[in-house]
């Protein structure tokens, strides 16, 4: 067994055990935000795609490289802007924003 | 190690570290728009990273170039559109085909590397096998299968479980294929074997998934996306990469901690849903006397309950998503509030057809984030309150999940039942998931409105209207 694995391998169960803290804190309210955030997030195979064209060399290896780069960039972009458009919908009290929740005051139009 | 690789390295961690960042201030929704941009400016950074490993490689083909950049803007042209066009009540097909995607992209890197390697005749280490095999089992699975999830949410394909005699005979005969050329593909390597078993692999994906109902969509989502984040992260272990070993990682814990949540909400077991399949028993139906007879109201009736009540809790279900009845709660909340009616809302962790989706939904209704209330929150806040409307909401109200021995004992359920009177909006009295009756509907506190979501919704708004006048 290299070091580099064990490396790998140390990153990785840390890396886990930091994702169950952060992300067992995030709210249910915005729990579809958090999957388009997380589908963003695992974009980052498009850096693995990107550096196996450098190594690719015939048809099939130019194929497999375009079809993994065009993939993960759409996680990436498709990810990242859809998370934004959710995240703005999600409003305190339109006209006054300080107002703390639910203690029936009358608010006016809120729409 | 050259100072290059330290440099790079180092901004590998920093963007790994935006990520972590991110996700942490998702923990509110004040400042998850800055989460979400400061996890994206990891991602700038891992990108331009690797942009300055392959212009230092120099190894890089003009061909190469050109795949790699047309990939790239062809695919985040695709994502934009999608994410542009995209409906709320279909986030769940877009999430279902990202996690396809990632999870078809992590297969495709292990599988450039392994015929890199093969085609070399370069000796394939165990660890580097295992890895690949991890890789491109997950991911081949992940993307078959999440391709059908989106099929079904979308209605391209039936969403009614499809089951056929021999289905765990194949299932098993796959298992062995793949743990078979596996373990031929440690001792000797070949692109062949490795074929077989992405096509076992694909195959899999399609079985796992074929036998799932709608019902169940928000477990299967949430489990695609741990599967995707871990394939990312066995492609890092793959090509060595600290960048994808992390992310990955982080996406894999996130998935995994949804599906725990949406499978201890809809009351099955991890493990049963692994191992027994999908969609399967839950057949045990406990027959509860339904003695108590049924209530109906008119609109006017249920407006008068809502137009003098003090405090009013909406309890909103999948019937409401399906319906596309959220614009129009909205617009009863508000009457309601203009006369000074505590108006919130309660929603269970699988209202809607993935995690969270109700939410969404009515955010985008513009229901300020602040009146919705996750289960635990809200329920101390039932005996307190007037009247609670439940709309398109079944199985998660119903008060013999309290007691043993009945197909929803020990489900988590919303305290519907503490509230003074309840008004429960739905089209007939068919029965939920779990294809037992509800107790809720029976209680003399409880009154049937029996209409469309959508059409009970307009309806009670022009009531209360014209009765505040």
């Amino acid at each position: 067994m290299s070091t580099a694995l064990l490396t790998d391998l140390t990153i990785f169960i840390l890396s886990l055990w930091v994702g169950f803290e952060v992300i067992s804190k995030v709210p249910a309210t915005l729990h579809t935000p958090l999957m388009s955030a997380a589908n963003s997030i695992h974009g980052i195979v498009l850096a693995g795609a990107m550096l196996i064209a450098v190594t690719a060399n015939n048809a099939v290896g130019y194929v497999i490289a375009f079809v993994a780069a065009a993939f993960a960039a759409m996680n990436v972009v498709g990810g990242y802007v859809v998370t934004g458009r959710m995240l703005k919908m999600f409003k305190r009290r339109p006209a006054a924003p300080a107002v703390p929740a639910a203690d029936g005051s009358t608010n006016g139009r809120s729409a | 190690m050259s100072t290059f690789s330290w440099i790079t390295q180092l901004l590998y961690v920093l963007a790994a570290s935006c990520f972590v960042l991110g996700l942490h201030m998702m923990n509110n929704p004040a400042t998850a728009r800055r989460g979400n941009q400061v996890s994206t400016t990891g991602m700038v950074a891992a990108i331009a990273v690797t942009l300055a490993i392959v212009i230092h490689a120099g190894a890089i083909t003009a061909t190469g170039w050109t795949v790699m950049l047309a990939g790239t803007l062809v695919g985040s042209a695709v994502g934009l559109y999608y994410a542009r066009t995209v409906q709320m009540t279909a986030m769940p097909q877009l999430v279902s085909v990202f996690n396809a995607v990632g999870g078809g992209a992590a297969a495709l890197v292990a599988i450039h590397d392994y015929m890199r390697l093969t085609d070399a005749g370069i000796h394939v280490q165990t660890s580097t096998t295992v890895t690949t095999l991890l890789d491109v089992i997950i991911g081949s699975v992940t993307f078959s299968g999440s391709i059908i999830a989106a099929g079904k949410l979308q209605g391209v394909i039936t969403s009614a479980p499809v089951t056929f005699p021999g289905a765990r005979v194949i299932n098993a005969l796959l298992a062995v294929v793949v743990l078979g050329t596996g373990g031929y593909l440690i001792a000797t390597p070949s692109l062949l074997g490795l074929l077989a078993v992405i096509i076992a692999a694909l195959v899999f994906g399609v079985l796992m998934v074929m036998p799932i109902g709608g019902a169940d969509m928000p477990v299967v989502i949430s489990l695609l996306n741990a599967f995707t984040g871990t394939a990312v992260a066995m492609a890092g272990f793959v090509i060595n990469n600290w960048a994808l070993i992390i992310a990955g990682a982080l996406v894999g814990a996130s998935g995994g901690i949804l599906t725990k949540l949406m499978a201890d909400a809809m009351n099955r077991s991890i493990r049963n849903i692994i191992v027994g399949g999908f969609g399967t028993g839950d057949t045990a139906v406990a027959a509860i006397a339904g003695s108590g007879s049924i209530q109906s109201v008119t609109a006017d009736d249920a407006a008068i309950q809502l137009a003098y009540a003090s405090k009013v809790i909406i309890v909103p279900g999948y019937g409401l998503a399906a319906a596309q009845a959220q614009h129009e709660v909205a617009a009863l909340a508000d009457v309601l509030e203009s006369r000074g009616v505590d108006v919130s809302y309660a929603i269970h962790p699988v209202a809607g057809r993935m995690p969270g989706h109700m939410n969404v939904l009515l955010a985008e209704a513009n229901v300020p984030y602040p009146q919705l209330k996750e289960m635990d929150d809200i329920n101390p806040e039932f005996a307190r309150t007037d009247v609670a409307l439940v709309i398109g909401a079944n199985d998660v109200t119903n008060p013999a999940a309290r007691r043993a021995g009945t197909a929803i004992s020990g489900m988590p359920i919303l305290d519907v039942d503490q509230a003074k009177s309840i008004i429960v909006i739905k089209r007939s009295m068919g029965h939920g998931y779990a294809g037992i009756d509800n107790e809720l509907y029976s209680d003399p506190k409880t009154s049937m409105y029996f209409a469309d979501a959508k059409t009970a919704l307009i309806e009670l708004t022009a009531a209360v209207k014209t009765l505040v006048g």
